[in-house]
């Protein structure tokens, strides 16, 4: 029956056209819970997740089961749409174009536990191009020594770079660690003109007191 | 795997209204959804439920192959709907057509084929050797 095997051996491609039609007409029935898509950046392709609520998740490559993660925390209900993720797609884009210094999208925060929120919303505050200690971001959640639970409910964060938790950074003007790994938050801190290379080693300008 | 099987089983035509209509059913009846089952043997089995009930809506009328439209987006790949296989796989029995496009098209064990259709295995393979049997007929 090899004949038979033929008339599929178009369907890879034919399924495109059914597939964009598919996702369009279960965004028109409320059936589409998390849209996702990916978004080419200088720091590699992001993906982003977005729920009715607002953006939900974003993931620097190399992040393993992510979709997994978002079907067992949010909804199994999980498709790809350009559409509705062109939003976030948009505002990252002109982020890393310099065309944007805040973003000004709707967080779903249901990835964050309580105290991330907490950690989260005051890191949110920093403005674009500054940092702030992770000392001072506990003392501005209400826990001064809770510094190393600070560090830890950033590298949860799970909207990197809209949460701009690249911008906590160590007393002394060491970098700390990120989600993404410390190379990332060096790109994005000089891409917020906030590190500087101008010495042998990059330092950062106007760098926290300790 | 899900497309290539409806494309097959209900022609050109009707795939792509078949496709949608299998993927809003699984995400509406996602929560239902036994755990631990495999999500492509659940889809598939909706599919095949879709393709027969599709058939026998349309039931059993004769539709001159020229009626065959190609509903293709610009740059999907040409079909040739005046395959005359196209409408020999239409004229089978609705059962007989799905068992043979999981067993010819998908290479999915007759184990498998009885699953997608609700059968038993007896069932299923007599339901492919028919179908191959009349596709033979008109084949040759």
């Amino acid at each position: 029956m090899r004949e038979l095997k033929r008339l599929g051996s178009v369907a890879p491609a034919r399924s495109r056209g059914a597939a964009a039609a598919l996702e369009a007409a279960a965004r028109r029935g409320g059936l589409l819970d998390v849209a996702v898509g990916s978004v080419d950046s200088p720091l590699g392709r992001l993906l982003v997740a977005v729920t009715p609520r607002g953006l939900v998740r974003i993931a620097y490559p190399g992040e393993r089961d992510v979709l997994e993660e978002l079907a067992a925390s949010v909804s199994p209900r999980v498709l790809e749409s350009a559409a509705a993720t062109e939003v976030v797609r948009r505002e990252l884009e002109e982020y890393f174009e310099r065309k944007r210094t805040s973003f000004d999208l709707a967080i779903d925060r249901r990835l964050m536990r309580p105290f991330s929120r907490k950690v989260l919303g005051a890191t949110a505050r920093i403005p674009f191009g500054r940092v702030r200690t992770y000392g001072e971001i506990a003392a501005r959640v209400g826990s001064p020594r809770a510094a190393r639970a600070v560090g830890n409910a950033l590298g949860s964060n799970p909207v990197p770079i809209v949460v701009p938790c690249h911008r906590v950074v160590r007393a002394g003007g060491d970098l700390g660690g990120y989600g993404g790994g410390t190379e990332r938050k060096a790109r994005l801190l000089e891409l917020e003109g906030a590190l500087a290379w101008t010495g042998p080693e990059p330092h950062l300008i106007g760098a926290p007191r300790e | 795997m899900v497309y290539r099987f409806l494309l097959v089983a209900v022609g050109p035509h009707e795939a792509d209204d078949c496709f949608q209509e299998t993927f809003l059913a699984a995400l509406r009846a996602y929560p239902r959804l036994r755990n631990g089952e495999a999500l492509d043997r659940w889809v598939l089995r909706i599919a095949t439920r879709k393709a027969i009930d599709s058939h026998r809506a349309r039931g059993r009328r004769a539709v001159p192959t020229s009626d065959i439209r190609d509903g293709a987006v610009d740059d999907d790949p040409p079909l040739d709907a005046t395959d005359p296989l196209w409408e020999a796989v239409r004229a089978l029995p609705a059962k007989q057509r799905v068992g043979v496009v999981h067993r010819h098209v998908l290479d999915r064990s007759y184990a498998d084929v009885a699953e997608a259709m609700g059968t038993s295995e007896e069932a299923a393979r007599a339901n492919v050797s028919e179908g191959v049997r009349k596709l033979r007929e008109v084949l040759r």
